[in-house]
């Protein structure tokens, strides 16, 4: 069966939930107004993103009345959503929720909290530690958030694990003025990333993101669908809210990987091997190594 | 084609929406910008019309008895060809009234007093226009600190503080602003004669290269050494960014309870609880 996605492009207003909670139930309804089986969020789309202090007073719980709202929701339309995850033991994470047939299917914690320059996640944030296909109905997702693409291994585990289309939601400042162009650098750099994803993988890459301004940084919005040949499908171009609307078809799916078998012919074992020798999981370290932390450590 | 072109349609486009959002994130939709007569405050003034419309943004001339009369006949074309409204303040009598009364002779106390008082004006009209004050600084002028600390470098928002002045100028000419205004050199126009690369001892197409390459590229010494530029001025250049940070940044609050303001009472200016 085809999956008609509705990619939604909002300008969520920082630390406002109830202003943004009624953004996705206007951009929900219009994806189901269109014939979307899934509508996607950007990261912290519930939110915004700079958040700082505002972390704290944020996190939803999972069987928190704004979360259930979706699910209620999600009975007709299947919905990925970022927000800040509160956990009982008073961890907050950087998340992308997923409800389908009236509940929460599976939420993704973002991994690789982004701290450099203009970011400061890791300050407020804790980090998940796992990346898990969401088995939804429409196939097998694999949900990252944002700075989880720029870290191969991410979506390499989803491939590993024959996931259908990456689902990657992001809040990406734009900057990169600089002549030629075209366009800012920050978004031919995501773009030349989606489609290297759907090209080494043989994937649909799904992308969601987010688009206004928090104190002078500006998102860049760039919604996209590419297919699994690394062809984009469909795009949301300039500064502007938007529902983006494509159909992920399974067909693609089967051409490109019946054409260009990656998946079958990767030989993990050897990754598998390598990784071995660089991250012992259990026992000592190995001599040299060993021998490098006393040099830190005087 | 230069090392520091930009892409002046994209800038522009960024820069309208970014007005647009972070001044009617503070609830307004009008601007005021004192328009000196050179091409940053002409740049601003246009980005504002953009963003608001040309009626909505305040054009506030705000002469001195030496200023040069040029510098008010290039305001005056600028709001000319925008459609916007003009304010003139004669601000002598504010400036020579403390002059007087404190005997102030100094040519640098001078000039921080004049760009003191146009601040005074401007947020002063920014109550009556119901707008907020948009800054006019670049890049060039803020990392280099050639500006005066409550004076020209007060302001709500920013729309070229990440621009060098040779993008200024770049914007300037893709916005169609007048040859006047682009083609005279940059003068603060505090005393007369004045000029921006006088005061600095550089010119900004030097300024901005070297600018880039340490700022944005991280360039170190040695780097900057082979790319042929002056040892001296490599230290000049950095000397006056250290000697400036205290213009870029909010008074410093000594921490003393749990929670302190700036320290860790963390929240972003456009915070909607």
């Amino acid at each position: 069966m085809d999956c008609r996605i509705a990619v939604a492009q909002l300008n969520p207003r920082l630390g406002d939930l109830h202003a943004n909670l009624a953004l996705h139930l206007e951009a929900i309804a219009a994806a189901r107004a269109a014939g979307a089986h899934l509508v996607a969020f950007s990261e912290l789309s519930l939110t915004g993103y700079y958040l700082k202090d505002m972390v704290f007073e944020l996190g939803l719980a999972r069987d928190s009345e704004v979360l259930a709202r979706f699910a209620a929701l999600s009975r007709e339309i299947s919905i990925a959503v970022g927000f800040v995850e509160r956990t009982p033991e008073e961890r907050f994470y950087n998340s992308l929720a997923f409800f389908e047939d009236g509940e929460l299917l599976a939420v993704h914690r973002k991994v690789h909290l982004v701290s450099y320059g203009m970011f400061d996640e890791a300050r407020d944030f804790a980090a998940g530690d796992e990346f898990r296909i969401i088995e939804s109905k429409l196939g097998r997702f694999g949900p990252l958030l944002c700075e989880d693409l720029w870290h191969v291994p991410s979506s390499y585990i989803h491939f590993l694990n024959d996931s259908d289309a990456l689902l990657v939601a992001s809040a990406s400042p734009t900057r990169g003025v600089e002549a030629p162009g075209p366009g800012p650098a920050s978004q031919r750099t995501w773009e030349t990333m989606l489609t290297a994803c759907a090209l080494f993988y043989r994937t649909w890459v799904v992308y969601a993101g987010r688009v206004g301004w928090e104190d002078g940084i500006g998102f860049g919005g760039g919604s996209a669908v590419v297919d699994p040949f690394g062809e984009v499908r469909a795009r949301l171009d300039g500064l502007e809210p938007g529902l983006l609307d494509a159909t992920i078809e399974p067909g693609a799916l089967r051409r490109a990987r019946v054409e260009t078998p990656l998946r079958r012919d990767e030989k993990p074992w050897i990754l598998a091997a390598e990784l071995a020798r660089h991250v012992p999981l259990a026992g000592p370290l190995p001599p040299e190594d060993a021998a490098a932390g006393e040099e830190c450590a005087s | 084609m230069s090392e520091l072109d930009i892409q002046p349609a994209l800038v522009t486009k960024l820069l309208v929406s970014f007005l647009k959002e972070e001044v009617g994130g503070a609830g307004m939709a009008q601007a005021v910008v004192g328009l000196s007569g050179g091409v940053d405050s002409a740049v601003t003034a246009a980005l504002c019309a953009q963003a608001f419309a040309p009626a909505n943004v305040l054009c506030v001339l705000m002469p001195y008895r030496t200023s040069n009369p040029a510098s008010e006949a290039h305001a005056r074309l600028v709001a000319t060809k925008l459609g916007a409204p003009v304010r003139r303040v004669d601000i002598t009598m504010m400036a020579e009234a403390y002059f007087a009364e404190q005997g102030v002779t100094d040519a640098g106390r001078r000039g921080n007093v004049l760009a003191r008082c146009r601040m005074v004006v401007l947020y002063d009209l920014s109550v009556e226009w119901k707008g907020l004050v948009i800054g006019t600084s670049n890049k060039t002028e803020l990392l280099l600190g050639y500006s005066t600390l409550y004076g020209d470098s007060a302001h709500a928002v920013n729309p070229l503080g990440d621009l060098y002045k040779h993008q200024v100028y770049q914007l300037a000419r893709h916005l169609d602003l007048p040859r006047e205004v682009i083609e005279k050199a940059p003068s603060a126009d505090l005393v007369a004669g004045q000029t921006d690369e006088g005061d600095l001892g550089f010119t900004y197409a030097e300024a901005d290269r070297l600018l880039r390459r340490m700022v944005d590229l991280r360039h170190d010494e040695a780097e900057l050494r082979t790319a042929g530029f002056a040892p001296e001025l490599v230290r000049r250049v950095a000397q006056r960014i250290v000697a400036n940070q205290f213009k870029r940044l909010p008074p410093v609050i000594a921490k003393l309870s749990r929670r302190t303001i700036s320290h860790d009472f963390r929240y972003l200016r456009d915070w909607h609880a």
